[in-house]
């Protein structure tokens, strides 16, 4: 099946690591880049297709809640510095 | 030509000395503005450099993917469980089903044995007072531990106070209980059992299989706070013949002011009600279910039980790591409770000859506590030291290290080299150590009272 290819996994694997990266908090960014690395690693030489599909659709499931995050976390330092500048005045 | 290359010269020399002066000024306009960074950097600081959090114990941040499914019934879906007549209702009571099931199956229970509360202390609260006031005809006699949780120990005196009759189990020096003891103490008046799974103070993990079948076989209910334990190592409540089991949500990554009561169906287990009302909550706990807390709730569950085994290596792994390096670099270091029956997460040290605060305050850019939150605001050593038998100035100088599913080794190695230094830096101003170093035995000192 075209979507569980090889190049597929590796794209997917690639988005989520980029994605990641953008966590501002230290211990989520770590821990988010740490599971999806480990996780890819274990599940390397699954075979069955339908598992192969259950754990894509868990990838891409992650791959949505990691954007949906960052806007929130944007949003949260946003109202920090919006305080820090209350306080300045 | 000559008069470009002089005067090219010239425009360079005094481009020099300009820039010179120019570069003074701006030097002074430096330094100026470098102050101002360091006055900001400073403010900043206090708002961007937050210390390591190493206190895994006392609460845990919530995971992403739980914040995730709390959202849309913070937001969107805010109907009441509990109203039959409209969408929103519906929508919210499926939420709130899918979040027992979820929970249910952590511990290997069936969902309609699984109530909502606020907290494991209510759950607890809930338990002991409920059992122990539903059966005070034929049985009045309650056992617990002394290493038990504030609420318990409290729940338990206020009993007294009713006219039960509470024994309070003394455990061995590593933090165990002994089965022969608890064996002995309990009679045919004997109504509950109560001992938590995994302390939260020291780390120790008691027999709880053993302790399930001994309640069993004499017909006494067997209620533990597993508080700490839920998610972190596995669970069967019909393995562990537990009768109650209190779960809380800020424990496993869940939000705060949510937790759960396990309570068994077969053989049922009757409790009167601390909270009375509408009838919800099989009307063990009346009042409206915080659908977003419980949705949160049964999304960490979840995400407790595919994540068990991964978290469980990782945190050994770390764990061991702080112990050996603190323990090859410093001497006189003792751990708090046995080295074997434990969460590997929780870490209680005591370090000889330096005083806990002062080496809490020292390590000000690492989160850790000396002793449980509940009772931190207090000067007296914990009662959980205590009662594993630790020498007063050893209790004083203990410090909980706390390792979870976010903790790093970076944290880790920074944690222990930062504690190796300061407890250095604090022994070398003690006169204590000075006279160990002697070869005094200190213990052999008659102090003068002034």
């Amino acid at each position: 099946m075209a979507a569980s290819s090889r190049e597929h996994v590796l794209s997917l694997y690639r988005l989520l690591l980029k994605e990641s990266k953008k966590f501002p908090s230290y211990n989520y960014r770590t821990y988010a880049l740490r599971r999806v690395r480990d996780a890819f690693r274990e599940n390397r030489t699954v075979e069955d297709p339908k598992d192969v599909e259950e754990l894509l659709r868990r990838a891409r499931d992650s791959l949505a809640l990691i954007q949906r995050q960052k806007v929130m976390e944007k949003h949260d330092t946003q109202f920090t510095s919006a305080i820090l500048l209350q306080r300045c005045r | 030509m000559m008069n470009r290359i002089i005067s090219s010269k010239l425009v360079d020399s005094m481009c020099v000395i300009s820039s010179r002066r120019l570069s003074f000024a701006q030097s002074a306009v430096n330094t100026v503005q470098k102050q101002k960074e360091l006055i900001k950097s400073r403010e900043l600081e206090k708002d961007e450099l937050r210390p390591l959090y190493m206190d895994f114990q006392a609460t845990t941040p919530m995971d992403p993917r739980v914040l995730d499914a709390m959202l849309p019934y913070q937001v969107n879906y805010y109907g009441n469980p509990h109203s039959r007549t409209h969408a929103y209702g519906w929508e919210s009571e499926t939420a709130m089903e899918k979040a027992r099931k979820q929970v249910a199956d952590l511990i290997g229970a069936d969902p309609r044995e699984i109530v909502f509360t606020s907290g494991a202390t209510e759950s607890n609260n809930m338990s002991i007072k409920g059992v122990a006031r539903f059966y005070k005809a034929k049985k009045n006699h309650i056992i617990t531990t002394q290493t038990e949780h504030k609420c318990v120990l409290d729940s338990c005196r206020i009993l007294e106070a009713e006219g039960f009759e509470v024994t309070y189990l003394p455990v061995k020096n590593n933090g165990l209980i002994d089965l022969k003891q608890l064996q002995e103490r309990i009679s045919p008046h004997t109504s509950l059992v109560s001992i938590m799974t995994v302390n939260n103070e020291i780390g120790v993990k008691q027999p709880i299989e053993e302790i399930g079948h001994l309640c069993r076989s004499k017909n006494v209910f067997f209620h533990t706070d597993a508080a700490q334990a839920v998610g972190k190592i596995p669970i069967n409540v019909n393995d562990w013949k537990v009768d109650l089991m209190s779960i809380s949500g800020h424990k496993i990554y869940g939000p705060k002011g949510v937790g759960a009561l396990y309570v068994r169906r077969r053989p049922r287990v009757r409790i009167e009600p601390l909270q009375n009302g509408g009838g919800q909550e099989r009307g063990l706990r009346s009042g409206t279910v915080p659908t977003p807390l419980v949705v949160g709730f049964g999304a960490a569950c979840e995400i407790a039980q595919q994540e068990l085994e991964y978290d469980h290596k990782r945190v050994t792994v770390l764990a061991n790591r702080l112990v050996q390096k603190i323990m090859s670099e410093i001497p006189d270091v003792v751990m708090n409770g046995d080295p074997e029956q434990r969460y590997p997460g929780c870490i209680n040290l005591s370090f000889a000859y330096v005083e806990g605060e002062s080496l809490l305050m020292a390590l000000k850019d690492v989160a850790l506590s000396s002793g449980s939150a509940c009772t931190s605001a207090s000067l007296e050593p914990s009662y959980v030291l205590r009662a594993i038998g630790a020498d007063e100035d050893l209790a004083h100088s203990s410090i909980r290290f706390g390792i979870g599913r976010f903790t790093t080794e970076e944290e880790v190695d920074y944690t222990v080299e930062k504690c190796i230094q300061q407890v250095k830096r604090l022994r070398e101003m003690s006169p204590l150590w000075e006279m160990v170093q002697e070869g005094i035995d200190l213990k052999s000192i008659k102090w003068t009272q002034h």
